[in-house]
């Protein structure tokens, strides 16, 4: 039987872009309002498996080849790896700085390491999500 | 005034809230229940939505995207799962 779902298919094509929106807003958010590496990262999660939902793995995969456990483990790496600098400076362990630059075009910026290590945290969250809803959906 | 009806339609929806449970847990369908669960996603939006306003904050609009987002997801998985019986297809058959 041909299952018919193109209402689904074309909704889930814009919606995907407002879901992957917000979930970059809230990333960038996190410093002085809610939001922050965990929830950007759960947000970006629900997106594709949004798409996992409304599409199938193969199809998917082709747009996306990423294996998601390597993108946790990655995650971690990239997270723990920003307590190195604290190493060097001679500093108690995972020590963030933040400073402010001055940039041509968009001015005064403030500019932290927190970034990264909640990029990491975004990672890991991706990463484990996806695996999680794919380990306990499939058939046998 | 205004303060009153917006406490007045919390209490409103927090009865639908207990209605929709009912048909939740008893649901004669599952159809019925997705239904149902969706439209408590919809009702919890607008309770915040309201309390919002009572607290006179914008702090509260995060959440109500994030509940929106995951309602329609959810209600999607349970829709696909009543109708297929899988939820994520490890290819599709067309």
């Amino acid at each position: 039987m041909k299952i018919n779902d193109v209402i689904l298919r074309t909704v889930v094509k814009a919606v995907v872009f407002i879901i992957l929106t917000l979930g970059v807003y809230l990333f960038f958010a996190g410093h002085n309002a809610p939001g922050g590496g965990f929830i950007g990262g759960l947000v970006l999660g629900s997106a594709v498996v949004l798409l996992y939902l409304t599409y199938d793995i193969e199809t998917v995969h082709k747009g996306m080849p990423f294996d998601f456990k390597k993108v946790a483990a990655f995650g971690v790496l990239l997270a723990t790896g920003t307590a190195i600098g604290s190493i060097f400076f001679n500093v108690p362990f995972l020590t963030q700085a933040a400073r402010e630059f001055h940039f041509p075009l968009l001015g005064e910026t403030h500019l932290s390491t927190v970034m990264i290590f909640e990029a990491g945290v975004a990672l890991t969250v991706i990463g484990t999500l996806v695996t999680i809803i794919l380990s306990i959906s499939e058939d046998e | 005034m205004i303060e009153k009806i917006l406490l007045i339609s919390l209490v409103l929806f927090m009865i639908a809230i207990a209605l929709l449970l009912y048909r939740v847990i008893v649901g004669p369908s599952m159809p019925d229940r997705a239904i149902g669960l969706d439209t408590i996603g919809v009702n919890l939006i607008s309770s915040i939505a309201i309390v919002s306003i009572l607290l006179k904050t914008k702090a509260f609009l995060e959440a109500i995207l994030i509940l929106g987002i995951l309602a329609f997801i959810g209600t999607i998985a349970f829709s696909k799962y009543i109708e297929r019986g899988v939820i994520v297809e490890r290819k599709s058959n067309r």
